[in-house]
C-alpha cells in the first residue's frame, strides 16, 4: 500500500527553556505554605473525617495533643498514649503542660487557647475524656477534634 | 580586541531547581487546623451538682456502648441516614408534639458514650449532632450551612458576627456530652 506518509515534518521537541520558570514557581509555593515539622509524631494518626469542619483562625493560639497508640509499639505497648511536644506525657501532667501553653501567650490571650486533639480513630473515647477532665481543671475550655474533611455528603 | 561577555552557565538551573523542591516536597506537611470545635463545661469542683430537673420530653438521648452500637431515644438502632431530620425537627419542635422539645432553649441532645466506644464512632455522631444545628443556624441567618461555619470561624469580621448572631438567636448549641460509662477498656 505504501499511502501512508508524514504529514508534517514539524519539530517534535517540547521547549524546556521555561522548565527552570515552572520549577522556580512550584519550589516558590512549597517554600511559602511550607510548615516545617517541629516535632515528629510518634503515635499512629489515622484521623477519622467529618463535614461540619470549622477552621481554627490563629495558628498561634492553637496546642496540640496527639493521642494515639504508639508507632514503637515494641517499646511503648499498644495502649494509646498522649504526645505533646516531643514526649509522651500522662494525663496527670495536662494540667502543668496547659499553663506552660498558656505562659506562652500574650496575657490577654491566655483565655483564647485552643487545645486541638489530633486523635486516632481506633483510640477509645474513655482516655479522651480523662483528658478532657484534666483540660476542665487547667481552665483550658476550648476544644478542637482535628478531622479531615469528608467530601462525600457536605453538600448536606 | 573583543570584549568578552561574562555569562553565568544556567543550563543547571532547573537541576538545582528540582533539588530545592524535592527536599520541600519531602519535607512538608500541611497545616490542618480544621476540625470539629466544642466548648467544655467549666471544671469539675467549680460547678457543685445540683439537681436540676429535665423534661423527658427535653431531651434527645443518644447513647454509645462499648462495641460502637447506637441507643437512640432507648431505642437500638443501626441506620442513621434521617438521624440529623430527627434531631432538627426535635429542636425546632416548640412545643407542637408533645412527645418532643418545648422550644429551642429548653432542647437538649445528650451525648453519652463508654470508655470503650472508638473516636472514630464518636466523631461520626457528634459532626451528625452539630450538623443538625449548624443547619439550622444556616436556615435561620438566611446562608448557606458551609458559609454560616466560615462566619463562626473568624467572629473578628463584623459581616461574620453578624450572620453568627443572627443565626444562633433564641438556639444555643445544647449538646451535653456526658462523662462516659466504664464497660469497655
Amino acid at each position: 500500500m505504501g499511502k501512508f506518509k508524514k504529514k508534517t515534518n514539524a519539530k517534535q521537541d517540547i521547549p524546556t527553556s521555561s522548565m527552570p520558570d515552572v520549577v522556580f514557581m512550584l519550589l516558590f509555593f512549597f517554600m511559602v505554605t511550607t510548615e516545617l515539622r517541629e516535632t515528629s509524631i510518634e503515635v499512629k494518626q489515622q484521623i477519622p473525617k467529618a463535614t461540619q469542619l470549622r477552621k481554627l483562625m490563629r495558628k498561634g493560639l492553637v496546642a496540640n495533643l496527639y493521642i494515639g497508640e504508639p508507632v514503637k509499639s515494641q517499646q511503648f505497648g499498644k495502649e494509646p498514649k498522649i504526645q505533646a511536644d516531643d514526649v509522651f506525657i500522662d494525663t496527670k501532667d495536662i494540667v502543668r503542660w496547659v499553663n506552660e501553653q498558656k505562659a506562652k501567650l500574650d496575657e490577654v490571650e491566655r483565655d483564647q487557647l485552643t487545645v486541638a486533639l489530633k486523635v486516632d480513630r481506633d483510640a477509645k473515647r474513655g482516655l479522651i475524656s480523662d483528658v478532657e477532665t484534666e483540660l476542665r481543671k487547667a481552665n483550658a475550655r476550648k476544644l478542637l477534634y482535628t478531622t479531615l474533611e469528608d467530601k462525600e455528603d457536605s453538600e448536606n | 580586541m573583543a570584549r568578552s561577555t561574562p555569562e553565568i552557565p544556567n543550563a543547571s538551573m532547573a537541576d538545582i531547581a528540582f533539588l530545592l523542591l524535592t527536599f520541600f516536597l519531602v519535607t512538608t506537611t500541611m497545616p490542618n487546623n480544621r476540625g470539629l470545635s466544642i466548648a467544655l463545661p467549666p471544671p469539675p469542683e467549680a460547678t457543685p451538682p445540683e439537681d436540676i430537673k429535665i423534661q423527658e420530653r427535653n431531651m434527645f438521648k443518644i447513647q454509645i456502648n462499648s462495641s460502637d452500637a447506637l441507643l437512640i431515644e432507648g431505642e437500638p438502632r443501626e441506620d442513621i441516614s434521617t438521624l440529623k431530620d430527627e434531631i432538627k425537627a426535635f429542636v425546632l419542635n416548640n412545643g407542637r408534639d408533645p412527645a418532643s422539645s418545648d422550644n429551642p432553649e429548653k432542647a437538649i441532645v445528650s451525648f453519652k458514650t463508654d470508655r470503650g466506644t472508638s473516636h472514630r464512632r464518636f466523631i461520626e455522631l457528634l459532626d451528625i449532632i452539630q450538623g443538625a444545628y449548624y443547619d439550622i443556624y444556616a436556615e435561620q441567618a438566611g446562608v448557606t450551612n458551609e458559609k454560616f461555619r466560615e462566619a463562626a470561624s473568624d467572629l473578628s469580621v463584623p459581616e461574620n458576627k453578624a450572620i453568627y448572631e443572627k443565626g444562633r438567636a433564641g438556639i444555643p448549641l445544647n449538646i451535653s456530652i456526658a462523662d462516659p460509662t466504664k464497660v469497655g477498656n
